[in-house]
């Protein structure tokens, strides 16, 4: 007889065991142990029928494909650039992918990314030895000039950027500042000295609070108080993102 | 017969244990172990790149553990600082200990580091140091299979005790036996011996030890859990 252990959306810590008997299904972050189904990470559990996953609430960012990420050049080779993105593995930035101007073979490269320059870049392939290849031929791909860079937990980044970037059009429509968010947890953040100041607090905000319902209401309630603008609620369809 | 501990214990008895995670913002994971007087701090750093050619594996990420006593912490003589003969075994115990629960198969050329720092000792320090650090790896989100538990068994005066304080292990022919327990398996991880047992005694303190790894098990899994209650300290 097959018996779920513990409670689906509850928080989870390795070892736990979670389902009793060959019924259930370990999918992510969890695994089979004779007839029980155990956690192999710390996250909150998710039970769709049959089958239980985890989603993790923290641990660094793996490279994955087609994630949009904020990297930042730390060298130059002989045909490229090596970005950094807060993670155990460095990319590789090929001439052939950097711009869509033809660069010349005896070009300095320095003049197209310079080292300590941060990027907005998206990957193009991992392999399994987690050899990253980038891009940045892809629209709103660029040099992240001027602005600041924050660093936020990788698993809250689809809380700060919200439902169709629901989350963080709100804190630049309050703020006025431009706001990039990478997969990888590093945030641009680009506008009014004061106001990138309140935008870095409203996201700190969101990622201490993500776990909680009706996130939005208080971080409009936090930025009205910050900014002391009151701030109308627009119709869905003018909510636009470019994450 | 039972003897009188110097603190009145039971023999089956641990000393209070408080646990947290979290502890350090700076982190990617840590925790906080505290039996008896003993404090043990655990910080955990990566997957991370390194250039270390012999600590990289192609085929998995490697663990790499720190152990160190802080001048201070105990009841004796001041701990020349930085490493020693004993710190480097400790660390290189704690790294198999912990290694049989973690799966680091997905972080090829990585490693992760844990820094062991014990503030307070009084005895059971890499028993606590090894608690901490499987806190502080789980608190990182690295995959792991369990979390792993350690106390310390041995005997006082023939006995057969558990979890002995440091002026317990002074006393003349105490034996000490740090042990290391996956809970959900009850496989060992780390087994040490400092004196001399009978085969029965060893035994008894093992079975000592696993049933008081549950109860260990039990304060690890709470303070991973009690950080996500009301906010995050993170």
């Amino acid at each position: 007889m097959s018996k779920l252990i513990a409670k689906d959306k509850d928080i989870v810590v390795p070892g736990e065991q979670l389902a009793q008997g060959m019924e259930f299904v370990p999918g992510y972050g969890t695994y089979r142990e004779g007839d029980n189904v155990r956690a192999s990470l710390m996250g909150v559990l998710y039970v769709d029928n049959r089958a239980l996953k985890i989603i993790p609430v923290s641990g660094k960012y793996m490279p994955k494909r087609d994630d949009v990420v904020i990297g930042q050049v730390i060298d130059i080779m002989m045909s490229g650039w090596r970005v950094e993105f807060d993670c155990a593995y460095s990319a590789m930035l090929n001439v052939r992918d950097a711009s869509s101007d033809f660069i010349r073979k005896d070009a300095d490269l320095r003049e197209y990314f310079n080292i300590g320059d941060y990027i907005m870049t998206k990957i193009t392939n991992v392999t399994s030895q987690k050899l990253v290849d980038i891009t940045m031929k892809a629209p709103g791909l660029r040099r992240l000039s001027g602005g600041r860079i924050i660093k936020v937990n990788t698993n809250k980044v689809p809380r700060i950027i919200g439902k169709q970037g629901s989350m963080v059009s709100l804190v630049k429509d309050a703020t006025g500042c431009r706001i990039n968010v990478g997969q990888n947890g590093l945030v641009w953040i680009s506008g009014d000295i004061e106001q990138e100041i309140i935008a870095m607090e409203a996201i700190k905000e969101i990622e201490n609070n993500s776990h909680i319902p009706g996130l939005t209401d208080k971080i409009k309630a936090f930025l009205e108080k910050r900014t002391g603008k009151k701030i109308e609620s627009k119709p869905k369809e003018s909510v636009q993102n470019d994450n | 017969m039972t003897i009188k501990r110097p603190d009145k214990r039971k023999i089956d008895e641990l000393r209070p244990i408080e646990a947290k995670a979290g502890v350090i913002k700076r982190a990617d994971g840590s925790g906080w172990f505290k039996i008896g007087n003993t404090v043990a701090y655990a910080a955990v750093y990566g997957p991370k790149a390194t250039h270390l050619r012999f600590l990289k594996s192609p085929d998995k990420g490697n663990l790499r553990c720190h152990y160190n006593m802080m001048p201070f912490s105990g009841a004796g003589d001041r701990v020349r600082p930085g490493g020693s003969r004993r710190s480097k075994e400790i660390s290189k115990v704690m790294e198999d200990a912990l290694s049989p629960v973690l799966n680091l198969d997905n972080f090829p050329n990585s490693i992760v580091e844990v820094y062991v720092e014990l503030s307070q000792t009084d005895a059971g320090t890499r028993c606590a140091g090894i608690c901490a650090a499987s806190i502080a790896l789980a608190d990182a989100g690295i995959p792991m299979k369990d979390l792993v538990c350690a106390v310390a068994v041995g005997s006082i005066k023939g006995e057969v005790v558990i979890d002995l304080s440091k002026e317990e292990e002074d006393i003349g022919d105490a034996v000490d036996i740090p042990i290391a327990v996956i809970p959900s398996t009850g496989k060992i991880t780390l087994l040490q011996m400092d004196g001399i047992l009978k085969r029965e005694d060893l035994k008894k303190a093992l079975e000592l030890g696993k049933a008081a790894s549950s109860k260990i098990y039990e304060v690890q899994k709470k303070a991973l859990k009690d950080k996500f209650k009301g906010g995050e300290s993170k």
